[in-house]
């Protein structure tokens, strides 16, 4: 018999936002945290009783929320502009791209509870589309970080980085994939395994998922090279092209739309440069049934197994 | 500068947007013409702004909402010193700064990108609240058109105003009663509106907008409310043709018409 195996524990991203974003302002009083109606699921009531007068609420006014932002970085302010991911982005769309992104503001949007995370509560909620939105903005940086040391590093980055940027978080469990101390480095892919039939690339939710898919590959005798790519743009574009010249196949996955998010993105830059076979998992271009976001993720083809599955095929077509 | 110095100021930049928009054979002249009053008050007497130092941190802020006016906007910039004069003669030329809708990052004195409608308002709000929370004394002024008051996103920022009690902000309403495609009120009235901001818990004044003795002193009013203006403005204003006409909206002069037109403004100074 098997010895039992603890699953590793997971950690909600969010939760490393909202430390790492109070640590952040007790050093410096220009960051404000701007937000709609959504102290709760933002997790900002730590950030309220700290700061209570650099909460801005503006209510459940998205347009409005994203033009205060782009006004308070006008003003000296650092703001971080948090809300749901799919009204954040898809409601100010608009104010994203002339206030924000035309501006070059200085203000860090916040997508909370991204992709899937809201499964249950139907296509409306799900945050599927958004890296295809921002991802053509110029000025603007979209980061999905992957695990809680990635999240808090990126806020910690993007406090620094003296311009625009989305980070897309969610708020579904995920294990420890990075090292403590971590440091983000923006358009940066790191390697988190290495190998040379095939490559694997994911981010956010997906990318401990590729994880365990390349240890299912190894015992089938595949060796799986496995990125992480927290940036989606600006991407990695080296990392990709080496991808594609030594490991001669490369899987994305991704918790959005396959038309315009990360797949995309890898994509572009493998046609571009070293044409090798892709597949690109995702959520094929339809309105999800109900579920949880773990069932969702199964059932769209990117449970661990399946991503092995289609990593398999994608190397006979080499 | 008083009122009669404003006045003479006003044509001279009517005068400059005229010529800029027939030789670049593209503006919005109508929107253009009935805003200047307010553009040269606010720069020639209201705004406490340093030219040489376009980012001074006190600088009183301006957004010109209604950006589709930037040629009033950069003629008047160009007065008042932020961009040389001689520059206007560039408005819509290739790789020119001054593009149809003004940008920040390129043009001094603007600051923040407009052009899509209900964006200023926000952005406006933001400004006058990044002062409350840094104790900044700028006052914060923001110019829609009226038809633009028709974006839901300018009544989420009405609320927040009030809510966050920004007596630092003050929004000019350009009353000009038309729109890009017909009147105001054939199209979405929201005539009248200064009930519909009390409502909202603005004090309120309405003026004449192209009345310079009207302007300043409500461009100078303090209260400890959010201020809005209800500026009643003629869309052409100056121009005896293109008065209160809403296929000027973006038409451009005919060689008799600018002729005429620079006639009745020269005539004027």
């Amino acid at each position: 018999m098997n010895a039992p195996v603890n699953p590793p524990k997971l950690y909600d991203c969010r939760d490393a936002f909202a430390a790492t974003l109070e640590r952040l302002a007790a050093e410096n009083e220009t960051i404000v945290a701007v937000c709609n109606d959504s102290v709760g699921s933002s997790k900002l009531g730590g950030f309220k009783s700290k700061f209570p007068d650099r909460l801005v609420n503006v209510g459940i006014a998205e347009q409005n929320m994203v033009g205060v932002g782009a006004g308070l970085a006008n003003g000296g302010r650092l703001p971080y502009v948090c809300g749901a991911s799919p009204f954040l982005t898809g409601r100010s769309l608009e104010q994203i791209k002339a206030d924000i992104s035309y501006s070059n503001a200085n203000v860090k949007l916040v997508g909370i509870s991204s992709g899937m995370a809201y499964g249950e509560l139907g296509p409306t909620h799900h945050s599927i589309e958004d890296f295809a939105w921002t991802r053509v903005l110029p000025n603007l940086p979209v980061i999905a970080p992957c695990d809680r040391i990635e999240t808090a590093a990126a806020v910690e980055w993007a406090a620094s980085y003296n311009g625009p940027c989305f980070l897309r978080l969610s708020r579904v469990g995920v294990p420890d994939l990075l090292p403590e101390g971590h440091k983000f480095e923006v358009g940066k892919a790191n390697l988190l395994r290495e190998g040379s039939d095939v490559t694997l690339i994911a981010n956010g939710t997906l990318t401990h998922r590729i994880v365990k898919a390349a240890e299912i590959l190894a015992g089938r005798g595949i060796k799986a090279r496995v990125l992480n790519m927290a940036t989606v743009r600006p991407i990695d574009e080296a990392a990709i092209i080496a991808a594609a010249n030594e490991t001669g196949a490369i899987v994305t996955a991704e918790e959005h739309s396959i038309f315009g998010g990360l797949g995309s993105a890898v994509a572009e830059v493998v046609v571009d440069n070293t044409p090798v076979p892709m597949k690109r998992l995702g959520v094929p271009g339809v309105y999800a049934p109900t579920g949880s976001a773990e069932f969702l993720l199964d059932e769209f083809g990117m449970a661990p197994a399946a991503i092995a599955d289609a990593a398999q095929a994608l190397i006979k077509r080499k | 500068m008083e009122p009669s110095e404003l006045e003479r100021v006003a044509r001279q930049i009517r005068l400059r947007d005229l010529q800029a928009v027939y030789e670049a054979g593209a503006g919005h002249i109508g929107g253009e013409m009935s805003v200047i009053d307010l553009l040269t008050a606010l720069y020639f007497r209201v705004l406490r702004v340093w030219p040489d130092q376009p980012r001074h941190p006190d600088r009183d802020r301006f957004v010109l909402s209604k950006g589709h006016t930037a040629c009033a906007l950069y003629v008047t910039l160009a007065k008042r010193g932020f961009i040389p004069e001689e520059e206007i003669s560039t408005f819509l030329k290739p790789h020119s700064r001054l593009n149809g809708h003004p940008n920040c990052n390129k043009v001094p004195g603007v600051e923040t990108n407009t052009g899509p409608l209900g964006h200023g308002l926000p952005v406006a709000v933001g400004m006058a609240k990044a002062a409350k929370l840094s104790g900044a004394k700028y006052h914060t002024y923001v110019v829609t058109g009226d038809g633009e008051m028709q974006e839901g996103s300018n009544w989420e920022a009405i609320m927040a105003a009030y809510q966050f009690r920004l007596d630092n902000l003050t929004l000019i309403i350009d009353h000009n009663r038309f729109q890009q495609g017909a009147s105001l009120s054939d199209t979405n009235d929201l005539a009248p509106l200064r009930p519909k901001l009390e409502a909202f818990g603005w004090e309120v004044s309405e003026i004449n907008g192209n009345d310079m003795h009207a302007i300043v002193p409500a461009l100078e009013h303090r209260s400890d409310r959010p201020h809005c203006i209800v500026a009643h403005t003629n869309k052409g204003h100056g121009i005896s043709f293109m008065q209160d006409r809403v296929d000027w909206h973006h038409k451009v002069p005919s060689k008799e018409q600018y002729e005429i037109a620079l006639a009745e403004l020269s005539e004027a100074l």
